[in-house]
């Protein structure tokens, strides 16, 4: 144990963290996360073709961002010691609004205007959709899996309503930018999921609003008599993970250069809680790992990606999926009982 | 002598390198109630988990009934007879005593479905044999704390049990439900059964137990028959310190100067709360400890509750530092300069995976963060003050708090609020199932805020604890304060009396 515990905690010291002998547990599920990613990719070298090209990289990073995004929020609301299954439900509403708000009369006499509008307001929207879950959690006690199930159901709903139903295609090579653009020869969206991550993992780590999560999660009674805002603090964490999934609703619908209000976002819910739970989050609430979720989020792409690339058929990805999930609810189980 | 039951010798275990366990020995006789006693951290709690098979022993040999076992799970112990009643109840309080009692063992019918008449039996059976007759069909849940813990005890008694393990078991019993406790105890030893019994209350040892071993620091430190020892001589052996020297000390570290009041802090006039705090009139000086003594029910934590904004004041004034206020969340009451040491550390004190440092500094951090961000290095240092200043024993701040002692984490806990700088101090039960070092520890501490200026309000079952610390009790029934003691002059007896007494008896009434 005390070798481990020196060795984990100087390892991730290079990482940029505090080498505190406390996360040295929490870091050996990291590393273990990062040793069976590196060994993926070793074993895709080795045996997918063309696996080092940059096109094959690109392709793996637009396909993951828009789940990492979602699973960073999720893995707030879980540390919570709650739930968002409305995520996938926000993501469609956010995708439904832009184009109606760009494709507008005023948003293409005022093109400028009519873009960041577009981006803005869809995000808004999302915003509130997380003040609502989060007040339906803190003031009226609601469990969380209900509360968001509200959202899950209308959400979808609501965005249908707004599109009549109707598949809608665009063009608008702005707008269309976030989900094909390019920075550095990677997808644009990748730098966002990339940045986001480094800014949430900041955040926990480092603020006030960070400390509150962990505590709430960890004994909300114990919280609240030390003066801990809990309300405020869970109804922050819900209008977080609400504007994420908008974000990615927006990125999803830019991909596509169409919005299709009964498919965007579809079981993203799921998705990002197999990320989080990958990456090392536990529904009893209480921890936030971070760079986990965003590692666990690309473990499980590059798992579908290496299985589709040599040829198995697809519905043998589901069940890998869920073999992988199986293990990391296993490893967290015995890693709490020693 | 007989061949003992149970002997470990040479037992040693570490924790991340941490020794918990550096030379611990246990014999236990067939048919004995033995006590194992220590401070918080003497390593008494890793000794039973190794015997029930939560931790493996890094060293050591365990023999059972002469031979060398190796007891790898909880259910190895059962397995060989071995059973154990927590502190907290393992038992699911929503199912009814018969299935709590059968629950894993529960006889079946040929086809296989449980035969619940054969299951009332056994339950009637095995709960009369401690002379105790319950609804059997009743939740568990809905039975005093005391009876369910009985039926956990009967339960484990039905289950061919060589040893049972209490730990702590009267620490939520009142006097006459220890009494049955005891009886029970005693028919279990006639039947042959040995008890291992862990307690911080020294006094009941004398009276339930046959032999005792003493651990200090992950060692024994001694064994004798519990006829050859004495009460000062166990508290002695578990601080390692000279009997005599403790003698001279008095028990507790609470007595305080009597004259160094200050003014008025807190003063409340016919409090009431929507949670049983019907009437309290209350006046706590600056520098002053204020004891509120009463029944379990009588209202203390209420008033406590009720003051910190947790409980809605329904009626009555509340005014700190002369100032009428109003305080509805424990946001408020500690930007008053009030603080609150609740009583069950477990449930609303420790944020178990949070580290030593997290856990100090919580409701520090408003104070201690800028534009939203923890002044990390500010942090540390005032973690580091607090760890010298208690005395707290932990490997480093940043260890999760769940792995300290009992002891510890409460002082962890005493820190958070000390680091506020309150102005008064609510303390409830602050020592309680803390051992007997860190609790004269705990006590000098306040002792030496109080000097300081600090006011104290102490809700404590322990007359002693009242008595020799609090310049006055102010004694609760019934949600209502009904009288207030002035002290010195206060004793065990008059302070008993102002608690059972009346409040209409006229001789009694409140000298204000």
């Amino acid at each position: 144990m005390s070798q481990q515990n020196s060795l984990t905690g100087r390892g991730l010291g290079g990482v940029g963290e505090a080498p505190a002998p406390r996360r040295s547990r929490l870091n050996r599920r990291f590393l273990g996360l990062v040793a069976a990613l590196a060994a993926l990719i070793l074993l895709n070298v080795v045996l997918t073709p063309n696996f080092l090209a940059i096109q094959t990289l690109a392709v793996n990073v637009s396909q993951v961002a828009t789940v990492a995004i979602v699973a960073l929020g999720m893995t707030l609301v879980i540390a919570t010691g709650g739930v968002d299954l409305s995520v996938g439900a926000v993501m469609a509403v956010a995708g439904a609004l832009a184009p109606l708000i760009f494709g507008s009369a005023w948003g293409q006499a005022n093109p400028g205007l009519g873009l960041a509008a577009a981006i803005v307001a869809p995000l808004l929207v999302a915003m509130c959709c997380g003040l609502f879950n989060g007040s339906l959690v803190s003031f009226l006690g609601v469990q969380p899996i209900i509360a968001t199930l509200i959202l899950f159901i209308s959400g979808r709903g609501v965005a249908q309503v707004l599109t009549n139903g109707n598949l809608q295609t665009f063009s608008n090579p702005s707008f269309t930018w976030l989900g094909t653009g390019r920075v550095l020869g990677l997808p644009v969206q990748g730098w966002i999921a990339l940045g986001l991550t480094v800014i949430v993992a900041l955040v926990v780590r480092k603020t006030i609003y960070g400390r509150y999560l962990l505590s709430v999660g960890g004994n909300e009674r114990a919280a609240a008599l030390a003066g801990t805002p809990v309300a405020r603090v869970k109804i922050a964490t819900y209008a977080i993970a609400s504007t994420f999934a908008g974000l990615a609703g927006l990125i999803d619908v830019a991909i596509n250069s169409a919005s299709d209000a009964a498919r965007v976002g579809n079981l993203m819910e799921l998705d990002a809680i197999a990320a989080a739970v990958v990456g090392g989050a536990a529904l009893s609430g209480g921890r936030a790992p971070i760079l986990g979720t965003l590692l666990g989020a690309v473990f499980i792409q590059l798992v579908g990606y290496t299985l589709i690339a040599n040829g198995v058929p697809d519905e043998a990805t589901f069940i890998v999926t869920a073999a992988i999930i199986v293990i990391a609810v296993y490893l967290q189980d015995s890693r709490r009982r020693t | 002598m007989a061949e003992p039951l149970l002997r470990m010798s040479g037992i040693t275990k570490a924790f991340a390198g941490v020794p918990a366990l550096r030379d611990a020995s246990l014999t236990i006789l067939p048919g004995e109630v033995h006590a194992l006693v220590g401070q918080n951290g003497a390593g008494k709690s890793t000794l039973i988990k190794i015997l029930t098979g939560v931790y493996r022993r890094d060293g050591g040999e365990v023999l059972w009934q002469g031979r060398p076992v190796d007891l790898r799970s909880p259910r190895d112990a059962q397995g060989v007879g071995i059973a154990t009643i927590y502190q907290e109840l393992t038992l699911v309080p929503q199912r009814t005593v018969t299935e709590n009692i059968v629950l894993g063992y529960e006889p079946r019918k040929p086809w296989g479905a449980i035969d619940w008449r054969a299951a009332d039996a056994r339950a009637r059976e095995v709960l009369s044999r401690f002379g105790i007759e319950l609804d059997l069909h009743r939740p568990l849940g809905s039975y005093p704390t005391a009876i369910q813990q009985l039926v956990a005890i009967g339960r484990a008694a039905s289950m061919d049990t060589r040893l049972l393990i209490m730990d702590e078991p009267t620490s939520s019993l009142d006097e006459r439900e220890v009494e049955t406790l005891f009886g029970v105890i005693r028919a279990l030893k006639d039947r042959g059964t040995s008890i291992l019994y862990v307690s911080h209350f020294l006094d009941e040892l004398f009276q339930v137990c046959d032999g005792v071993t003493i651990m200090r620091d992950g060692r024994t430190v001694g064994e004798t028959r519990i006829a050859d020892t004495t009460k000062l001589d166990l508290i002695a052996g578990m601080l390692g310190r000279d009997p005599d020297e403790i003698r001279a000390a008095g028990r507790t570290q609470l007595s305080t100067d009597q004259t160094s009041t200050g003014p008025v802090f807190l003063e409340a006039k016919g409090l009431s709360s929507d949670r049983r705090l019907r009437k309290l009139d209350l006046e706590v000086r600056a520098g002053e400890i204020v004891g509120l003594a009463g029944l379990l029910g009588s209202g203390r934590t209420e008033a406590a509750r009720a003051v910190f904004g947790l409980d809605k004041v329904t009626g009555g004034t509340l005014r700190v530092g002369g100032r009428e206020v109003r305080i509805n969340t424990p946001r408020d009451a500690i930007d008053a300069g009030i603080a609150f040491l609740t009583e069950d550390r477990k449930v609303e004190g420790i944020i178990p995976d949070l580290s030593v440092r997290e856990n100090l500094t919580l409701a520090l951090l408003p104070r201690l963060s800028r534009m939203g961000i923890v002044d990390e290095a500010r942090e540390r240092q005032i973690v580091d003050g607090f760890i010298k200043a208690l005395g707290i024993r932990t490997a480093d701040m940043d260890q999760p708090i769940r792995e300290l002692s009992g002891g510890n984490q409460q002082k962890v806990l005493l820190g958070r609020w000390l680091a506020l700088e309150p102005k008064l101090l609510i303390l409830d039960e602050p020592t309680r199932g803390v051992d007997v070092g860190a609790k004269l520890e705990i006590q000098s501490i306040i002792a030496k805020h109080v000097e300081q200026g600090c006011a104290v309000l102490l809700i404590s079952s322990e007359f002693e604890e009242l008595i020799e610390g609090a310049h006055n009790i102010v004694v609760l029934q019934d949600g209502r304060s009904v009288r207030r003691l002035n002290n010195p002059g206060v004793t065990e007896a008059s302070l008993i009396h102002a608690i059972a007494e009346p409040p209409d008896d006229p001789h009694m009434e409140a000298a204000e």
